[in-house]
């Protein structure tokens, strides 16, 4: 053992950077099989965009499991939510939304985008006390109240909504490419990963520099010895199962103009495509969330192009060999 | 009571409705007349096994699958694909069936080597992936399966309604292809539950259960706990394929709607909680009330939303459209698990039992 002086540093824990290098690697890879730089550019712009905001969907899911111990089937619920309240406020305002003007249409989209989260966030709330709290610490409970839950949400939005898909055209400033050269990169996209990177850095931020992300991270190590140091942990848990429902309801809103729709069984398809990114991230790391969308998003892009009968079981797939590699997804936090 | 593999109702009540449920099964043909009854009354023995093999995982090892659907619809498509492709005869039959269970066997066996490692949340999550990934697949490979149309099929000659097997005049009732058919599914789907029965009374179950309860005091006991639970998983989904090949016989048909879709996992689900958890009879009682609420509280639903339109009260309409009942059922779903997570089997027990304090305390 090597003394430590009280003066020196304290030692840095060991950086891995493995899983980093892995997306980066699997897009330089990609490129003598896309063949021409441009269009490998393009799927590259692409799956970053689709990454971030997959990213936003699974932050929450992957906190709350490493904070809190409770999985949530039900997480589906709040971007399905997200998108259908969004839609209160830009359907209304669709001549807005069809002006030439990016002040206009931005005008009409922060609020939309705001009012879903507010809306999500506060199903959050309702959702906690109601659904997860009479069953903290109990596996199976939580998973067979939240699928409960799904459920529910998922019949009441068509009962409100009615079944059929809603149409949600993009704003006109969004719509189009910026071309450079002959890379033809969506504006959409780039939006998406702006918003995506923005909200990345907000959460690492906030977990890594101030006192409540330390009150977080701690949590999610060890939950006991946080409650015995006088912090309540519930109150904890509460604010972030409230800001990961409303990054779902975030993501909902971009992701039903991405797809230029809405409609209810958005929650379920979802659901599937953000468990595949908190598995392979390893749960409870927002790192490893990060890049798992990212994984996801690059493996349906690529795979998409190159061989579009793959892209059934590519997440799968993806899924398989990263699991191979470690078995409790990139980065393990929780020892659970 | 070597039948019941000594492991009896244990409640009087409980016997009384299982009897009952038993008989009017049995009698289903004869006593009420007319396709909808028989058809009701095949899909209660069917589900009610399919059932029983996910109270096997769910109820006995305390882990969730969401593939249990998956596995369901390999032996449906495996018997339908089997014989659409080589005609109506009892070859084709014996292909399906071969083909199928080692299927969905592997398949389990697969699943249960992978996630049934780590922890029990893990083979929640990886069961909903792969299962999704197979109704997709099964989908578009369209050459093979049918695609969203499915497959449709002739049954052996034996089993085909036009075939009288007793004429009426010489017994007083008659018994043709069909009413053969629905015997088949009624002997086949319990003797899978009193084979279930006698496996989670086995020392096999009572490691299962030493498992659900504290995973990690059955390891340090020396069972290994990888083995006992995939082993359970297989059982398990064999059944499952076995209950999909009498759905695809009985319908003659085999469809993602029939066989594979997400809203039949949650119904088995639904079924498990609602009947008991970890108690097998559970299922019995669970797939009745489930599928009696599904073929006639619809319409009740639909006449309740009708008056409540006609009232001219907003929204209530919509929430009590019949197509939107499993809205109320994720209610119930909700409630029970609650209230009361042991299911109706597990309060008659209750109730049957001492009337003492509470003894989960």
């Amino acid at each position: 053992m090597t003394d430590l002086a009280a003066t020196d540093p304290l030692p840095k824990p060991k950086r891995d950077i493995a899983p980093i290098v892995l997306p980066i690697a699997l897009a330089l890879a990609m490129i003598p099989f896309v063949g021409s730089t441009s269009s490998w550019l393009t799927l590259t712009a692409a799956s970053l965009a689709m990454g971030m905001m997959i990213f936003i969907m699974a932050s929450g899911l992957t906190l709350v499991f490493g904070l809190m111990d409770v999985l949530n089937f039900g997480h589906g619920a709040f971007i399905a939510v997200g998108a259908y309240v969004a839609t209160l406020i830009l359907l209304p305002f669709a001549a807005a939304m069809q002006a030439d003007s990016l002040l206009m249409n931005l005008a009409v989209l922060a609020p939309a985008a705001l009012l879903s989260m507010a809306v999500s966030g506060a199903l959050g709330l309702v959702v906690e006390r109601i659904l997860i709290l009479p069953v903290y610490g109990q596996h199976l409970k939580q998973i067979l109240m939240t699928t409960g839950g799904l459920i529910v949400a998922e019949q009441t939005l068509y009962a409100v909504w009615g079944p059929q898909i809603i149409p949600l055209p993009l704003p006109t400033s969004l719509r189009g490419s910026f071309i450079f050269g002959d890379v033809a990169i969506a504006k959409y996209r780039l939006l998406a990963m702006l918003v995506g990177l923005v909200v990345f850095i907000a959460i690492q931020l906030v977990l890594n520099r101030s006192k409540l992300g330390l009150l977080i991270r701690a949590g999610v190590e060890n939950r006991e010895m946080v409650e015995a140091l006088g912090y309540r942990i519930r109150r904890l848990f509460l604010g972030v199962f409230m800001t990961g429902s409303a990054l779902a309801g975030l993501g909902g809103v971009m992701w039903a103009l991405y797809r230029e729709q809405v409609h209810a069984s958005m929650s379920d398809d979802l659901t599937v495509l953000i468990f595949i990114v908190v598995i392979i991230g390893g749960l409870g790391s927002i790192g490893g969330c990060f890049i798992g969308a990212l994984l996801v998003a690059m493996v349906a892009n690529y795979g998409g192009f190159l061989v579009p009968k793959l892209a059934l079981v590519s997440n799968i797939l993806l899924m398989v060999a990263v699991l191979m590699w470690r078995p409790r997804g990139l980065y393990a936090v929780t020892s659970r | 009571m070597m039948i019941l593999s000594g492991d009896p109702p244990r409640s009087r009540v409980l016997t009384l409705i299982l009897v009952v449920i038993i008989l009017a099964l049995a009698a289903t043909p004869y006593l009420f007349p007319g396709a909808k009854a028989m058809n009701v009354a095949a899909k209660i023995c069917i589900f009610a096994a399919l059932v029983a093999s996910y109270d096997l995982l769910l109820g006995y090892t305390g882990s969730v699958s969401f593939a249990h659907t998956m596995f369901y619809g390999i032996g449906s498509y495996a018997i339908a694909i089997a014989l659409y492709s080589m005609g109506p005869n009892w070859g084709a039959v014996a292909t399906g069936i071969v083909i199928g269970l080692p299927l969905a066997a592997l398949l389990a066996l697969a699943i249960g080597l992978f996630s049934l490692r780590v922890a029990a949340i893990f083979f929640a999550m990886i069961t909903l992936a792969v299962a999704s990934a197979f109704q997709v697949l099964a989908s578009q490979l369209s050459w093979l399966t049918g695609g969203e149309d499915g497959r449709s099929f002739q049954l052996p000659e034996l089993l085909r309604p036009g075939t009288v097997l007793i004429p009426k005049s010489f017994a007083g009732f008659e018994l043709n292809g069909r009413t053969l058919t629905f015997y088949l599914v009624f002997a086949a789907s319990a003797l899978m539950i009193l084979a279930l029965l006698r496996v989670v009374n086995s020392p096999f179950g009572r490691v299962l259960q030493a498992i659900r309860e504290n995973r990690f005091r059955a390891e340090a006991l020396g069972f290994r706990t990888v083995f006992h639970l995939t082993y359970a998983n297989c059982l398990a989904a064999l059944v499952a394929a076995s209950a999909g090949i009498l759905n695809a016989l009985w319908l003659r048909y085999a469809g993602p709607d029939t066989s594979l879709s997400f809203s039949i996992m949650l119904d088995i689900l639904l079924m498990v909680v609602i009947g008991g958890m970890g108690t097998i009879y559970g299922a019995i009682i669970g797939a009745t009330i489930f599928i009696l609420a599904q073929n006639y509280l619809q319409s009740l639903m639909g006449v309740a939303s009708k008056a409540v339109a006609d009232a001219g009260l907003p929204l209530l309409p919509g929430l009590l459209h019949p197509d939107r009942w499993l809205l109320w059922l994720g209610l119930l779903f909700i409630a029970s698990v609650y209230f009361f997570p042991t299911g109706v089997v597990g309060r008659l027990r209750n109730a049957g039992a001492k009337p003492a304090k509470d003894a989960s305390h």
